[in-house]
């Protein structure tokens, strides 16, 4: 265990040598671009990334003339509330989306055309493209990265100790994760193994499609017309996870009604001892879960690999706006090295610039390093009917997700037609 | 005591002129009614025979495409019944606990005031905020209620508010009946009060117990402000949403989708306004019957 223990600090310590001694690339920070000239603009960000949306917010209004007054919306109404406002021609300025709904809303031309203006930018090519991918319809561009989320999973050492297990070696496989959390669940009394929002889609979709990816399995096909999640890999993945049900290694009932609101909850409280969470420190420590404790690890597949969910937000200019001048300003600013460094390492968070991942904040944490590593193997799903199909409490996939892992695991078959039909639709 | 006015002669004029005068009155209620009742509906309709979609707008008419897509809605079936069960789940729960406090309060007493204000004060929170309150207290994350009753030793393993699809149900019951019971109280307190005294006294000469005075006098001189009652709880219950959409997003399982849900889902999710458009005008319908139905069973037989 001493070997292992100083073998992990020494790959570590020449990582961060690595990075630290790579050039610092000079920004071109005092170039503006678009207006700051103190107008007020608008701004719509989902509550699920609200801590970061505001840290980035507030930096901005603190250091420029331009003053954006953000708005959060809960999560959940957070497309009902889009799809109003653009039937009624009444969208703010600015306004962020979680990149799986950003297909069906380019596709409606509910943003501005942005290529031109990324172009000009001296970074253009250094920024994460999955956002800006998920926003492209018809080869134009309608958005940038604004907070990257990527799922991983995050397991309490100290409980790992506890159990026996080597805190320092997370699980390579779904396989060890099911056995790491059967060994912390044999702790008993309040403690438990495991724990997933099993009436989430959403949340089935950020933490369970990676571990598929990971083994080199596909979800979809890439138009988001076919699903795949009926196939003896996804099987694999159900079955898992209801036999840490059945054998009450899952925290029950718990992980049985959790519809997505208080899924990031429970690891913090330092009673599980592992689960996919996203890839952010920001606010996780706390009295009941020191930061020494919190371990992270990259999700493996069922036999091996990482995968992970490229997610989070990405962010246009409104069709509706008549300020996009100063918006693009705010915009050209967050993809910047100053906000990108400055706020957005800062916080602990996956920055939307990779060339920045080593950065004097990273250094100190070797979970930032992972954070920033592990999306090079990630994937962000492709679906015009997205939020209908996977996002929905009544949609086809929840329920499929509940069969396989509550129900009568003999319909998956069945209900991936469901899901076909909708994806078609 | 006959008014002067009537006996002065009135000429073709004057009554042109009142007319005029009449017509000038009503313009702001017709305003009203057109731009916030009969626009509304006359776009409804439209809707419902249109593609419409959220994001996109009028793409011509489908009739009856829309209404065909319901037949093939496998939550819609399932949506009436449970919005059925929970419509007659709920109103009997309220009329009979509205009934039972108001007869509770209606003497005056020490007590009373105090009693009528802790009925009533669930009444002034809105249904969102009460909602999004019994979803904190059921969640088995946050909420205070099974931690507090497991350290008191009441039970011993946590209680599961909105595990199934019954006690998800009597949960959301629990909070209508809960944030409800005193409107109910209130109104039908308003009919209890408005029943003179001296029929009870005299039907307490005549020798009646108590309860032939509620079966022969109370209930029956009561009627129209039951009737308001059903007629509210009933159409109110049928057209529930924000619980349901707050503490069980229809879950678990889809046990809990009510009809008014599944319009959100078609127009926000789905984001079909030309689908949603055509279960409203399917509720709407309904409704009209339903109200039809419960004012002629409900109406005073010695009246019509």
């Amino acid at each position: 265990m001493r070997l292992s223990n100083s073998a992990v600090g020494f790959a570590i310590g020449v990582a961060v040598a690595a990075l630290t001694t790579l050039p610092v690339t000079a920004g071109a920070a005092d170039q503006t671009f678009g207006v700051d000239d103190g107008t007020h603009i608008t701004m719509w960000s989902r509550a699920a990334t609200g801590d970061r949306a505001d840290a980035l917010v507030q930096a901005y209004n603190a250091s420029h003339k331009n003053h954006i007054d953000v708005t959060f919306v809960p999560t959940d109404d957070y497309q009902t509330k889009v799809g109003a406002a653009a039937a009624a021609n009444s969208l703010p300025d600015l306004f962020s989306a979680d990149v799986v709904f950003m297909p069906n809303w380019t596709s409606a031309g509910l943003f501005q055309d942005l290529t031109a203006r990324i172009a000009a930018l001296p970074f253009a090519a250094d920024i994460a493209q999955g956002a800006i991918t998920a926003s492209t319809w018809d080869g134009k561009k309608y958005g940038l990265p604004f907070v990257v989320d990527l799922s991983v999973w995050m397991y309490n050492k100290k409980l790992f100790k506890e159990a026996g297990l080597d805190p320092a070696k997370p699980p390579s496989s779904l396989t060890e994760f099911a056995a790491d959390a059967r060994a912390v669940a044999k702790l008993g009394g309040d403690i438990h193994g495991t724990f997933f929002g099993g009436d989430c889609g959403g949340c089935g979709v950020f933490t369970w499609w990676p571990i598929a990816w990971a083994d080199g399995e596909k979800v979809m096909n890439p138009e988001g017309t076919e699903s795949y999640l009926n196939s003896a890999e996804m099987k694999a993945i159900y079955a898992a996870f209801r036999g840490m049900v059945d054998d009450g290694t899952a925290l029950m009932p718990d992980s049985k009604t959790e519809t997505g609101p208080t899924w990031t909850g429970y690891f913090p409280k330092g009673k599980i001892g592992i689960m996919p969470m996203p890839a952010s420190l920001q606010g996780m420590a706390n009295a009941a879960l020191a930061d020494a404790d919190i371990g992270v690890a990259a999700i493996a597949g069922v036999k091996g690999g990482t995968s992970t969910f490229i997610g989070g937000d990405a962010i246009g200019i409104s069709r509706d706006s008549k300020v996009a001048d100063a918006a693009w300003n705010f915009l050209a600013w967050l993809e910047s090295d100053d906000a990108q460094i400055n706020v957005v390492a800062k916080g602990g968070n996956v920055l939307s610039r990779p060339d920045l991942a080593s950065n004097k904040y990273s250094a100190k944490d070797p979970r930032l390093v992972l954070f920033n590593s592990v999306a090079k193997n990630g994937q962000t799903p492709f679906a015009k009917n997205f939020g209908a199909t996977f996002n929905d409490p009544q949609g086809p996939w929840l329920v499929l997700l509940r069969d396989a892992v509550f129900g009568d695991a003999s319909k998956i078959d069945a209900d991936n037609k469901a899901i076909n039909a909708s994806l078609n639709q | 005591m006959t008014p002067a006015t009537r006996a002065t002669p009135r000429g073709a004029g004057w009554r042109r002129r009142h007319q005029l005068v009449g017509l000038v009155y009503v313009i702001p209620t017709v305003a009203f009614v057109a731009v916030f009742f009969l626009t509304p509906l006359v776009l409804v309709a439209r809707m419902s025979l249109s593609s419409w979609p959220l994001l996109s707008g009028d793409r011509g008419l489908n009739f009856p495409k829309n209404f065909v897509a319901i037949w093939n809605n496998q939550l819609f079936w399932p949506a009436v019944v449970f919005t059925i069960e929970y419509t007659v789940l709920v109103t009997i729960l309220l009329i009979g606990l509205g009934l039972g406090t108001a007869l509770l309060v209606q003497e005056v007493g020490r007590w009373v005031g105090a009693l009528r204000t802790i009925f009533l004060l669930p009444v002034a929170v809105g249904l969102a905020s009460a909602s999004l309150l019994f979803w904190g207290f059921y969640s088995p994350s946050i909420g205070p209620i099974s931690p507090i009753l497991e350290a008191v030793g009441v039970i011993h393993q946590p209680i599961s508010f909105l595990e199934t699809s019954t006690s998800a149900l009597l949960s959301t019951t629990f909070l209508i009946v809960w944030k409800f019971a005193g409107l109910y109280m209130l109104i039908l307190l308003v009919g209890l009060q408005g029943i003179p005294d001296d029929v009870y006294e005299a039907s307490a000469l005549d020798g009646a117990s108590r309860g032939q005075m509620f079966r022969y006098i109370t209930l029956p001189l009561l009627r129209p402000s039951l009737a308001m009652a059903l007629i509210l709880c009933v159409t109110g219950s049928l057209l529930a949403f924000d619980q349901f959409y707050i503490l069980t997003k229809g879950g678990p399982d889809n046990a809990t989708v009510t009809v008014v849900q599944l319009i959100y889902r078609e127009a926000f999710q789905r984001q079909n306004l030309g689908s949603a458009a055509a279960i409203s005008v399917i509720v709407l319908l309904a409704l009209l019957v339903l109200n039809a139905i419960q004012f002629r069973l409900l109406r005073d037989p010695e009246r019509s």
